[in-house]
């Protein structure tokens, strides 16, 4: 299989081809654009078949997937930042209407003022919609996840987010393995799954309910979206199988017995993984999967340990509460019975995580009691 | 003009549908969809058309619909058009359904991106001349001097409604017209002229709305055709952004004030308010048959 030294917006674009779309919907935003351009020039040398539609916003791209979807196709966006937001009620309705769509997320700061730092605040802004959200940490993840996504899409029929951190995965190039396209294929197949229109066959599809239909159908979506962590390691196991490369929706490295554990997402788990061995008695706990969140397995992961401390890489904050991931960590630790303390090291404005910023924290002697909000812009 | 109807075709718009008595738009879509036929899928955005459609799993048509977003209409158009030719869907016709709102307004972002890219469906605007979903608020295609709920008396509608066909027809598009209910067999005739040819195709219905406009719900039809008659809403259909060809010419125009006063959203009116508006439709046929050139 063909090694490529690319970029993690060029592996997403090649994914796209790979897993055989049938519709792009392209508007650009810095820094996704590279990925709609790449999937043009693929569809201008008769390499990506099908549809590649310039639509005038983000929003619009989105809608034009959804209809695409209703009749049964598969579907790519991508977009970043204000492009994602300006999507927010459609990425709403995509979820309501179980329309499987795929679309590359590549965090950016949203303004104002303008900021193109890979905080990743337009994404989790985006957590509580009905939409799978996969974190990649390399540009290999991004393209390995794209393919997995649309298997996981397709089979549970809710949308997914591939995401990853605006330059330093999108525009940082890497050696990416790149199985052509007939090996793809062959682990995904063509789209399976019914169009909702279908010409001849009269239906009002996602037209007026109840409060009570409503409340019926998000509780079935969200039981599969909890049941899709299971079918998520299928696939994963699969796809381990066909193209050698494991993932998990929540990965541990714990090197031997450890005190601290780093709680991170994205690139910033990539650090961290650099640092492990440069660093005594700390692990790593990399959350792939933010929707469905792994709770239970980070629970069963830390009940192991007897772990002191845990530092989570937020490069995000909700304002007036802190770090997005410390939340959602703290919510798997309400059944532990003596919690560690959590370093919550927030990283808001995309700012650079560096290896010298989690040398200062752990060595710290004492270790703050309960929670603590530390934040990066103080530690550079 | 072939003003002849056959009532002998079959329906497509079930009894029991939830439309107001005497709607407009309830109208508009049984007569659209007859001369459609049942190749049709139909895309509709948030209207009162979200509502007449019925409640899922009951239907007010016996076409597939597909229920969508507020401002998404002509993209999820363009999508669903796309999507059914990747399948080999290309005889089904897609009508996307919109109200002024979706139209003039929070929906003009994406209907221009879908008439620019001369996407392949029918997009209709059945233009009952405010929000009557939510209860009759101001909308760009609010006429001058109307009062709504967020213009109440003595506030009233202030600037003329948005000019939709001639900002249609500087797309280009293949196909633009105008029709009403009034007019059934005008109305079916531009219907199926729209289905013959390829591309972007916009329809603008004037469709009376009994509760929004203060009338009768039995004026419907006579203030559909006075509309016409008055010259407020010509008749038309505009190929290739190219000069406007009228398919109804008024023998002599009736004045506006008998339109007006069967509708209790433009009272109480002053006499200067009656010839301003008198005035703004006298200049708009004026320009119009300038447009048209002769017969």
């Amino acid at each position: 299989m063909p090694v490529e030294l690319i970029t993690g917006n060029q592996a997403a674009a090649l994914a796209v081809q790979r897993a055989g779309v049938e519709l792009v919907a392209a508007y650009p935003i810095t820094p996704q654009t590279a990925i709609v351009e790449t999937l043009a020039s693929l569809h201008a040398q008769g390499e990506l078949k099908g549809e590649f539609v310039s639509v005038e916003s983000e929003y619009a791209a989105l809608a034009c997937c959804s209809g695409a979807a209703a009749a049964g196709a598969r579907v790519f966006t991508a977009t970043s930042s204000h492009g994602l937001a300006y999507m927010h009620e459609m990425i709403h309705w995509c979820a309501g209407a179980r329309f499987p769509i795929v679309m590359a997320g590549v965090n950016r700061a949203l303004g104002g003022p303008w900021c193109l730092d890979p905080d990743q605040g337009d994404s989790l802004s985006q957590r509580d919609t009905g939409w799978l959200q996969l974190y990649c940490s390399s540009a290999q993840e991004v393209f390995d996840t794209i393919i997995q996504a649309y298997a996981l899409a397709e089979k549970i029929m809710l949308p997914c987010m591939v995401i990853y951190d605006g330059f330093y995965i999108s525009h940082t190039y890497e050696t990416v393995d790149i199985p052509d396209r007939e090996e793809v294929q062959r682990f995904l197949g063509p789209p399976s799954f019914a169009a909702q229109v279908q010409p001849g066959l009269p239906a009002n599809l996602h037209g007026l309910s109840t409060g009570e239909t409503q409340a019926k159908l998000v509780r079935e979506r969200h039981r599969t979206m909890k049941e899709a962590l299971a079918v998520l390691k299928e696939i994963n196991a699969r796809f381990a199988a066909a193209f050698n490369r494991k993932y998990e929706p929540v990965e541990a490295y714990f090197p031997g017995k450890i005190k601290n554990v780093v709680v991170a997402a994205g690139a910033c788990a990539d650090t961290v993984r650099w640092c492990l061995p440069r660093l005594a008695d700390t692990g790593l706990i990399r959350l792939k999967a933010l929707r469905p969140f792994p709770g239970e397995e980070i629970s069963l992961l830390l009940e192991k340990q007897k772990i002191e401390r845990i530092v989570v890489v937020d490069r995000n904050c909700s304002t007036g509460m802190g770090g997005i991931l410390a939340q959602e960590l703290k919510a798997a630790l309400y059944p532990l019975n003596s919690p560690p303390a959590v370093y919550d090291l927030i990283l808001a404005g995309g700012i650079d995580f560096t290896p010298q910023m989690l040398q200062r924290l752990l060595a710290q002697r004492e270790p703050h009691r309960g929670f603590a909000e530390i934040w990066g812009v103080d530690l550079l | 003009m072939n003003s002849k109807i056959n009532f002998i075709q079959p329906e497509y718009l079930h009894s029991g549908h939830y439309a107001c008595p005497g709607c407009g738009a309830a109208l508009a879509v049984r007569y659209l969809a007859r001369a459609l036929g049942p190749d049709l899928v139909v895309v509709i955005t948030a209207s009162c058309w979200s509502i007449i459609a019925g409640m899922p799993p009951l239907s007010a048509l016996k076409c597939p619909i597909l229920h969508c977003p507020f401002p998404s209409a002509g993209a999820v158009g363009s999508g669903l058009r796309r999507g059914l030719d990747l399948r080999g869907k290309h005889s089904t016709t897609v009508l996307v359904l919109a109200g002024d709102g979706g139209t003039f307004d929070i929906g003009l972002q994406a209907l221009s991106g879908a008439a620019q890219r001369n996407e392949n469906f029918i997009f209709v605007c059945y233009d009952n001349e405010a929000y009557m979903n939510t209860g009759i608020q101001t909308s760009s295609a609010t006429p001058f001097g109307a009062h709504t709920t967020t213009a109440p008396y003595p506030l009233f509608k202030k600037g003329a409604k948005k000019d939709i066909m001639h900002i249609m027809a500087a797309h280009g598009i293949p196909y633009a017209a105008t029709a009403t209910v009034a007019f059934p067999g005008d109305l079916e005739q531009k219907f199926r002229r729209a289905r013959q040819i390829e591309g972007f195709r916009f329809i603008h219905i004037l469709s009376p709305c009994p509760p929004g406009w203060g009338a009768d719900s039995a004026d419907t039809v006579e203030l559909s055709r006075l509309a016409v008659e008055t010259g407020f809403f010509p008749l038309m259909e505009i190929f290739e952004g190219g000069a406007p060809v009228l398919t109804y010419r008024p023998e002599k125009r009736v004045p506006l004030e008998q339109y007006l006063k069967l509708q209790r959203r433009f009272r109480p009116l002053e006499l200067q308010q009656i010839e301003t508006l008198q005035q703004g439709v006298d200049e708009e046929w004026e320009r119009l048959l300038k447009a048209a050139g002769p017969v």
